[in-house]
């Protein structure tokens, strides 16, 4: 394609070289019907058509800056759709369409593109999802490290789902799908480029499938929810404070994987706070938490699954510590930052 | 590899608790003197399982809160000077001086940097040769030796455009400071682990024997602070119903050794000499900082840059320097989660993640 093998502003000024990039480059990566039409806006009729009387349409958007691009695990691409459809799979839905907006640095290597998109593409065939529409951009170089992504992402909800953050009821069972703070902890890894024995993996994942497992064998789940950013005890405080309850968890029954906690005890971090991007908290009334648990640890997402607490009367989130202490799980206020000693 | 959950064992804290009730007949004030014992000691929860009249005060052991105004204020006009890469520490970016901090410094263009090891600057330095690299020197003994080899890698690599602000505080005269207050406010030391490791625990000697204060080398983890703990109230017992003389005990063997590391002694006394120290919101202590040696004087970033930092402006209404004396706790401080909270902070108490303040925020309320 581009004999310097570099993305130049051109690309992205709309003229020839642009619809190069798009035509012969970009679509042929995410090769869909939906696409190949080239138009303004997709035109796209099999959502409407599944739609039942009382099914809801779900649509949500993300944008993804991380650093780096490429990382144990997954990189931006693969982050990119799995982070929308999960969004949407939270909520109950299933993921139809997603929109890929690429804002390019000038000077990104085509082959890192490349891999970028067909991240893309693969992700997306595995999770049942595909890319109908999206826009390209280049901008100078400095400042936004290689590349950065929106994607939009639409989906239908049963009319028989009502899940949300307000949900949860006092006598709910809490649990999560498998171990927390696996993305964030590989990330910082590769970024500080710190030497460790064993490489940590972001455990990046979309989870409409694992969300379907859970749905199907507890039809009546009050609360499901993904905890990204601020990781599990920031998301907990959020159902915590939307719902009007508590909810008291037990630190030794947090699955935590070995290199994570050594990582994050070097570091002073504490895992409770770091993000994942694999990873599904559901709040379930009790009747239904055994064959939640059940449907997650049968389903390869949720080998880790476990009950890990439960929903009060009262506010806030409580943590029963290890050696039987109690101490209340905050917000996290700003960023975690390493300490000195 | 040493099994952590060995240490978090739930059956052995009760079991600790309870001799620890049979101890703590009277009231009884426990300080420590380490960031990473009040987070410790928070974040287990551990002052829920303890008798209420056994207190477990925070001492001034927390690197970031115990740096002064004029020091904060000093690297804060460093990083303004034009050419100047400041590299320092996560854990000092937040911390507010007179009118700033390093982080709002950034945010308005000064080059500053998070490293996780002074070593880094090295590499910065090198790979920058027109910039002036300088790090924050601030930390214990834990950490000073190892911006003592940093100094001691340029001298020999050649680096010249690396230099170091030395803001370190050093332990044991501070301790010897608290016990000798007057109104004798506390029974015992939980001596930090990690500085340990580089003093060795014989440093603490002198403070048990001339102050008749109990003192126990701890470790970090659950059971560890617990077993300190009853290893405290045995000798208090001792010392106020038997009249025994009180020493210096070593719950943390598998890490800390009479001597210590005696190598990083040597490359201290070799980089740094003793000098006193202001520690913010408390004052002037003797012999509890740590400046350039002659042999090194080159690195000292106060001489290799020439900056004017204001006169200090003082923090109104915190009561830090109190708490730190464990003389009050954070919750008597009119500010406390109110005009002072960890995402708008007052004090170097509440800014740190580490300090007394901030852990209360966080775990105790």
């Amino acid at each position: 394609m581009e004999k310097s093998g570099k993305i130049r502003l051109a690309h992205g000024s709309g003229g020839a070289l642009m619809h190069e990039l798009i035509e012969e480059f970009i679509v042929p990566r995410l090769a869909n019907p939906a696409l190949l039409g080239l138009d303004d806006a997709a035109e796209l009729e099999d959502v409407l058509d599944d739609a039942r009387p009382g099914d809801r349409l779900a649509f949500t958007t993300d944008s993804y800056v991380v650093q780096p691009l490429f990382f144990p695990g997954g990189d931006i691409g693969k982050l990119s759709v799995c982070g929308t459809v999960n969004d949407l799979a939270m909520k109950g839905a299933r993921p139809a369409y997603l929109t890929l907006g690429l804002i390019i640095e000038e000077g990104l290597a085509v082959a890192d593109l490349a891999r970028v998109l067909d991240s893309v593409a693969s992700t997306g065939a595995s999770c049942g999802v595909c890319v109908v529409a999206g826009d390209t951009k280049v901008v100078e170089r400095g400042g936004i490290g290689g590349v950065v992504i929106n994607t939009a992402g639409v989906g239908l909800i049963p009319a028989a789902t009502r899940v949300s953050g307000a949900s949860a009821e006092p006598g709910d069972v809490v649990l999560i799908s498998g171990t927390i703070g696996d993305h964030e902890t590989a990330i910082l890894v590769a970024r500080e480029g710190l030497k460790l024995e064993q490489t940590i993996e972001s455990d990046c994942a979309p989870l409409n499938g694992l969300v379907s497992a859970v749905v199907e064998a507890a039809p009546g789940v009050h609360v499901m929810r993904d905890p990204t950013r601020g990781g599990l005890g920031t998301t907990l405080n959020e159902i915590a404070s939307r719902s009007g309850v508590g909810i008291c968890i037990d630190e030794s029954s947090l699955p935590v994987d070995e290199r994570v906690r050594s990582v994050c005890e070097i570091l002073g971090f504490d895992p409770i706070y770091m993000a994942n991007e694999g990873k599904m908290i559901a709040v379930v009334p009790e009747k239904e938490a055994a064959a939640a648990l059940d449907a997650m640890r049968t389903h390869s997402l949720g080998r880790n699954a476990a009950v890990i607490g439960r929903v009060i009367e009262g506010k806030g989130v409580t943590l029963r510590t290890s050696v039987g202490g109690a101490r209340p799980v905050v917000m996290l206020e700003g960023v975690q930052l390493p300490r000195i000693c | 590899m040493i099994d952590l959950e060995a240490f978090r064992s739930e059956p052995a804290a009760r079991a600790l608790v309870s001799r620890i009730e049979l101890l703590a007949a009277e009231p009884v004030s426990l300080m420590e003197v380490c960031g990473t014992h009040t987070v410790a000691i928070s974040r287990f929860g551990l002052r829920s399982m303890l008798p209420p009249h056994l207190r477990l005060l925070s001492g001034p052991g927390c690197p970031v809160c115990v740096t002064p105004l004029s020091e904060i204020d000093h690297a804060i006009a460093v990083a303004r000077e034009p050419g100047v890469v400041v590299t320092t520490f996560g854990d000092m970016m937040r911390v507010p001086g007179s009118s700033s901090s390093l982080e709002a410094e950034r945010a308005e263009g000064a080059d500053v940097r998070i490293v996780y090891s002074p070593l880094e600057s090295l590499d910065v330095a090198e790979s920058e040769p027109d910039s002036e690299v300088v790090f924050i020197g601030v930390g214990f003994e834990t950490t000073s030796p190892t911006i003592a080899a940093s100094v001691v890698e340029a001298k020999r690599r050649g680096i010249r455009n690396y230099s170091v602000l030395p803001f370190f505080k050093t332990v044991p005269n501070a301790l010897d400071m608290l016990a000798a207050l007057p109104g004798r406010a506390l029974d015992g030391f939980i001596c930090p682990g990690h500085a340990s490791v580089i003093i060795g625990a014989g440093a603490y000697e002198p403070i048990a024997r001339e102050r008749n204060m109990p003192c126990v080398v701890v470790g970090f983890e659950p059971l560890d602070i617990l077993a300190g703990v009853a290893m405290l109230l045995d000798q208090v017992k001792a010392v106020r119903n038997e009249g025994a003389s009180a020493r210096v005990e070593n719950q943390y063997a598998r890490a800390v050794t009479r001597e210590g590391n005696t190598a990083a002694q040597a490359l201290l006394a070799d980089v740094f000499v003793e000098c006193d120290s202001e520690w913010r919101e408390i004052g002037v202590i003797p012999s509890s900082g740590l400046a350039f040696s002659d042999r090194y004087a080159e690195f000292d970033a106060r001489k290799r840059i020439e900056v004017e930092a204001p006169a200090p402006a003082g923090a109104s209404g915190c009561i830090c320097g109190e708490i730190m004396l464990g003389l009050k706790l954070p919750t008597d401080c009119p500010l406390f989660a109110g005009r002072c909270t960890p995402r708008d902070p007052v004090g170097p108490c509440m800014v740190s993640t580490e300090g007394s303040c901030a852990a209360f925020y966080k775990y105790e309320r």
